[in-house]
């Protein structure tokens, strides 16, 4: 059983309308905006379910957009995010589509950045604006952000858990939650690390300069 | 200083001799591990957004995304300044602070969840109304928000306080009782006293269903969180003077948990049976969303 803090219950302070169509919306719009790390150049939203058919009544459209820019769910300058991508210079559109078996209230992020990298998250709002991240680029895994939490991308080769898990204990940092996942064996894998700590962006650093750890990232959102 | 029901809640606070404020910050410190200088600071953070919507909805101009609501608030407040009001001044600033916060979530604006967005206006309007007409202090108000998240701590963890689990019984009706919880202690009830209002609160609207119109938390969402703050006073005026309720709150809220599973599917936040499902609910829905 989940255990509730009272700023669970009162809470979380937000920007309207809906928790879950808004503030969840935000948070997934921000995860992809962590992953992606700056220069995006375009954004394809594919909206499934509740989302797909209510997205502009909750603001669930610009909440996403916000999020892309890196805003947290209680920024007030949310609802001019359409404006502000703009004046980015990010391209954004948005797709009603059945993404098959998911939570109702489920989005896929897709994303090109200006190097011409691209990249996709498929997330869920699973109420009360938590939310649940299951694939990135395909690769389904699972977790909720609400950790601060390392996502390593890494080739699947020995050793590399016991190097990135060795850096963690060097800044005493202790671990709630581990997993990892891989396409194939010995090709790319992820390792998911969802921490009781704070972690500086040294940690992330250390970890980048691990030979075969393709790329970190910092995952902490409100 | 753990506790998972009402009744736990109540043994400790007679054991102790504890306000339930009190005790919900002990388990706050043992579950989070932040001080209690570290809550009441976040908790006055939870405070400010309150109040700064309360005044944002009462004195602008406020539209919703869709436009179906707006301005309503503000109506009740010129009227209750104007005239003299049917229920009373202090009813009245309750129910157009409840209705300007909701008028405040439903334009994108800054809210805190109490316990939902749809829910927002309740314990806000309520206890800030409370505050200004009693003089309390901060220190107070806040209290009042930590007594009202035991309350909707108990609900959350033994019913649930969506809209599409257990419909706008578990939403507003989770609201008024954590607002008229608060209300008792600041009034200076018993813990006792407190928990019965909720249980009246929650017993007052047992079955309502949660039909938004276009699917949208606008309309009926604002007059049920007027109607909610009403409910949470109304309560609160009865627990005080001492009536109690014949069935204890652990008993109230797994009945309305029981009568929220019973809600079929159309009444449960899906905008797709009551309301949102009249004529007119069906037009304005198509308006709005082009369907």
């Amino acid at each position: 059983m989940k255990n509730y803090s009272m700023f669970d219950v009162i809470g979380p302070n937000m920007i309207g309308p809906s928790s879950s169509h808004t503030a969840g919306a935000c948070r997934l719009g921000k995860v992809a905006y962590k992953i992606a790390e700056g220069d995006i150049k375009k954004v394809t939203f594919l909206l499934h379910g509740s989302f797909g058919k209510t997205y502009k009544g909750h603001g669930t459209d610009k909440a996403l957009v916000a999020g892309i820019l890196g805003f947290d769910p209680d920024d007030e300058q949310i609802k001019y995010s359409f404006q502000m991508a703009k004046e980015k210079e990010i391209l954004f559109s948005f797709v009603e589509e059945d993404l098959g078996e998911v939570h109702p209230n489920t989005a896929k992020i897709m994303i090109e950045k200006a190097d011409g990298k691209e990249l996709s998250i498929l997330g869920s709002s699973i109420g009360g604006g938590s939310i649940i991240i299951t694939e990135i680029n395909d690769l389904k895994l699972e977790f909720t952000g609400e950790y601060p939490t390392i996502i390593v991308s890494h080739k699947d080769r020995p050793g590399l858990i016991a190097k990135t898990t060795a850096i963690l204990c060097e800044y005493g940092i202790n671990i709630a939650f581990m997993r990892v996942y891989r396409y194939h064996k010995g090709q790319n894998a992820f390792m998911i690390i969802e921490t009781d700590n704070e972690i500086v962006p040294e940690v992330v650093g250390d970890i980048k300069k691990v030979a075969e750890i393709d790329n970190a990232y910092l995952i902490s959102i409100k | 200083m753990s506790f998972t029901n009402g009744i736990e809640l109540l043994e400790i606070c007679e054991k102790s001799n504890k306000k339930i404020y009190e005790v919900m910050i002990e388990k706050e410190i043992e579950d989070t591990g932040l001080s209690e200088i570290e809550i009441r600071e976040k908790m006055t953070e939870s405070l400010t957004i309150m109040k700064e919507a309360s005044l944002k909805g009462l004195t602008e101009d406020i539209k919703s995304v869709s436009g179906l609501i707006g301005g309503d608030a503000k109506k009740v407040k010129e009227r209750n300044e104007k005239e003299r009001s049917v229920c009373g001044p202090l009813m009245s600033k309750a129910i157009s602070s409840a209705m300007a916060i909701l008028e405040v979530n439903a334009a994108m604006g800054k809210i805190v969840a109490a316990p939902t967005a749809g829910s927002c206006g309740i314990v806000p309007g309520t206890l800030l109304t409370i505050g200004e007409e009693f003089n309390l202090s901060e220190v107070d108000l806040i209290n009042g928000l930590i007594t009202a998240s035991a309350v909707g701590f108990i609900i959350s963890r033994n019913a649930t306080v969506a809209g599409a689990e257990g419909g706008c019984q578990a939403e507003t009706g989770s609201a008024a009782a954590m607002a008229s919880a608060a209300i008792v202690e600041l009034m200076g009830g018993t813990p006792k006293q407190a928990l019965d209002a909720s249980a009246v609160c929650i017993k007052n609207i047992l079955g309502l269903v949660c039909d938004p119109i276009a699917g949208l938390v606008e309309a009926p969402c604002e007059k049920r969180n007027a109607i909610g703050a009403a409910n949470a006073l109304i309560s609160a005026e009865m627990a005080l003077s001492g009536v109690g309720s014949l069935i204890p709150f652990d008993e109230v809220v797994e009945a309305m948990y029981r009568v929220g599973r019973c809600l079929p599917f159309e009444l449960r936040e899906s905008a797709l049976g009551g309301l949102a499902d009249t004529p007119t609910g069906k037009r304005i829905k198509k308006e709005i969303l082009g369907e």
